[in-house]
């Protein structure tokens, strides 16, 4: 065994908002919705990206943000990246019967493949997808194929209900039992969307985000309190979240300072 | 128990120690490493004078004998780490506080302030072979070796001093007698080897950002030992040994050399945190049936003949 990137060629890219885009590479990766791959550019960085497709061939789909996603944005297809996984342990979805998803922002990446799992084991799911605005909304049309009951909310009100992901959460809550409430978004609404599931006792799966280095659980790097956000994560449930008093307050940076979360964001943002 | 072990006056319930480098960013993995883990003293992740972010990625890498990694000591600073400190005190899990530093007046620095916080042991990091002007150039000759000891031991006060040592000096045991005659209470052996290199061939590039990294795992073993055992003829100093230790059987090749604790780090890749227990089973076991009745029985065994 050896955990070293391999290299693969971009097959397709597709623009999915204006500021993110699809790559889908010519390598097989067998994962399950919410596990990620490590993306390697050669002399730029290497960084954890979720799965947007699996099988045969995968998938990542990529927000431009910093240095390493500009790079990423430069590539044509055809070009090679470097590629190691799946990392992680993913969404679990035993024992579940009726679920909602709540997604934000670009956090609707590993929503997609858990949405289509559960479509496909036929577990009745609603989805909550927030974007900033109509344009900025990602995988809705996707997204909308797995379900009948799909809300989506956007920060200006350019697209369905203006507000927060959090006030249909609530509503949803209010009326009907499910058995789990996944998510994956900022970690401030995912602290949010913690508590509504506290409040009204469902157990939920958030997929949540620290910076990488190993992705093997061990160089400590990614740490959320006691666990390993690459080996024990990306997705927490509700008794781990319980439990940790780091999710939605603090977080480290590359050199190992432990700043507020806000902080953290602001950084990633670069 | 047949694993208590006192190294340097600490008392352990089992000789296995997490090694500096491994999981140790945070007081909560270091304690659960402790706890759930079964690691019966941990090392946290070595802290040096500033904020340092260390290299981009790729940083750690395993291939097909080993890890090899290059992430560059990055570190909080050690006036960050003040919290993650005093949360360890606290939990009175065996700590040992690994420092790394620019020059001799800063290790003495840095291990000042470590010590406040009473760690069971203050390691020094005079072996790292991949960040420049930081680690390794420490632990290459014996004068520079026992000076920085001799400066830390000054404000060290009751906290045993260990140097982390490097297998690249020319002569290992020399330089742990200079460790030795300039106050060290223990030895501990080996950084990683090399540094050492990958290349991706169908990209035709180094794979490490920095190029270079530190080889540990499996294939550094019989160097590990080694060097160990070199020690051992050298000093009277208890040894923590490390390099490539997977197993309980491995372990036990340590203690034969003459370790009195045993380091695991990259075994934590192939078998998870809970590695340690694992190891302490496994040493109990290869105990009973080799009919060895405790670890002092064994401990250096393999000398002399």
């Amino acid at each position: 065994m050896t955990e070293t990137p391999e290299t693969a060629t971009i097959k397709k890219i597709s623009q999915e908002t204006p500021s993110i885009r699809s790559f889908r590479l010519d390598f097989p990766m067998q994962a399950k919705p919410g596990q990620f791959a490590m993306l390697w550019l050669p002399g730029i960085d290497e960084k954890p990206f979720t799965l947007t497709a699996e099988g045969k061939e995968c998938a990542v789909t990529v927000q431009e943000k910093g240095k390493f996603t500009k790079a990423l944005f430069k590539l044509k297809e055809g070009d090679k990246i470097g590629i190691r996984g799946p990392y992680g342990n993913g969404f679990s979805t035993s024992r579940v019967k009726k679920a909602c998803i709540v997604a934000g922002g670009c956090g609707a990446a590993p929503i997609l493949l858990l949405a289509e799992e559960l479509q496909k084991q036929g577990i009745k799911t609603a989805i909550i997808n927030g974007a900033r605005t109509e344009k900025e909304c990602l995988f809705a049309e996707r997204l909308r194929k797995t379900t009948h009951d799909l809300y989506i909310t956007t920060d200006d009100g350019s697209l369905e209900e203006q507000g927060f992901v959090t006030a249909p959460l609530q509503r949803l809550l209010e009326k009907e039992k499910f058995d789990c409430v996944f998510g994956c978004g900022p970690e401030a609404m995912l602290k949010k969307v913690f508590e509504l599931c506290e409040k009204y006792k469902v157990p939920c799966q958030l997929n949540l985000e620290r910076y990488m280095r190993c992705a093997t659980g061990i160089c400590g790097s990614c740490v959320l309190g006691k666990w390993l956000v690459c080996k024990d994560g990306p997705v927490f449930n509700s008794k781990q979240l319980r439990e940790t008093e780091e999710f939605g307050s603090k977080a480290l940076l590359k050199c190992g300072k432990d700043v507020p979360i806000k902080e953290f964001a602001e950084w990633r943002q670069q | 128990m047949p694993l208590e072990t006192v190294f340097a006056g600490i008392k352990l319930r089992n000789p296995t120690v997490l090694a500096s480098g491994i999981l140790g960013t945070n007081a909560e993995i270091l304690i659960r490493t402790a706890k759930e883990g079964g690691a019966g003293a941990v090392t946290m992740k070595s802290i040096g004078p500033c904020e340092k972010d260390g290299y981009a990625n790729p940083t750690i890498l395993e291939w097909e004998h080993g890890l090899i990694n290059a992430v560059g000591l990055p570190s909080p600073g050690y006036k960050n780490t003040e919290e993650e400190l005093k949360q360890l005190e606290k939990s009175g899990i065996p700590l040992i506080a690994s420092v790394y530093a620019h020059s001799i007046e800063e290790y003495a620095e840095i291990a000042g302030f470590a010590e406040k916080f009473k760690p069971a042991m203050i390691e020094l990091n005079m072996s790292c072979p991949h960040s420049k002007g930081e680690g390794m150039p420490f632990g290459l000759d014996e004068e520079t070796a026992g000076q920085v000891v001799k400066a830390v031991k000054k404000v060290s006060g009751k906290t045993p001093v260990m140097p982390k040592l490097t297998p690249q000096a020319l002569n290992i045991a020399s330089i742990a007698s200079a460790c030795e005659r300039a106050g060290a209470d223990a030895i501990c052996a080996i950084n990683t080897l090399g540094p050492g290199m990958l290349i991706n061939p169908e990209v035709r590039k180094p794979v490490l950002a920095n190029k270079f990294g530190g080889i540990s795992g499996p294939a550094i073993k019989p160097v590990a030992l080694r060097c160990v055992y070199q020690i051992y003829e050298a000093v009277k100093l208890p040894i923590l040994g490390m390099g490539g230790i997977s197993n309980g059987r491995d372990a036990i090749e340590f203690i034969q050399a003459g370790a009195t604790t045993v380091g695991v780090g990259s075994a934590v890749y192939y078998r998870g945190i809970g590695v340690f227990k694992e190891v302490c089973d496994e040493m109990v076991q290869w105990m009973k049936k080799n009919n060895a009745k405790s670890l002092e029985e064994i401990r250096g065994v393999a000398h002399g003949h």
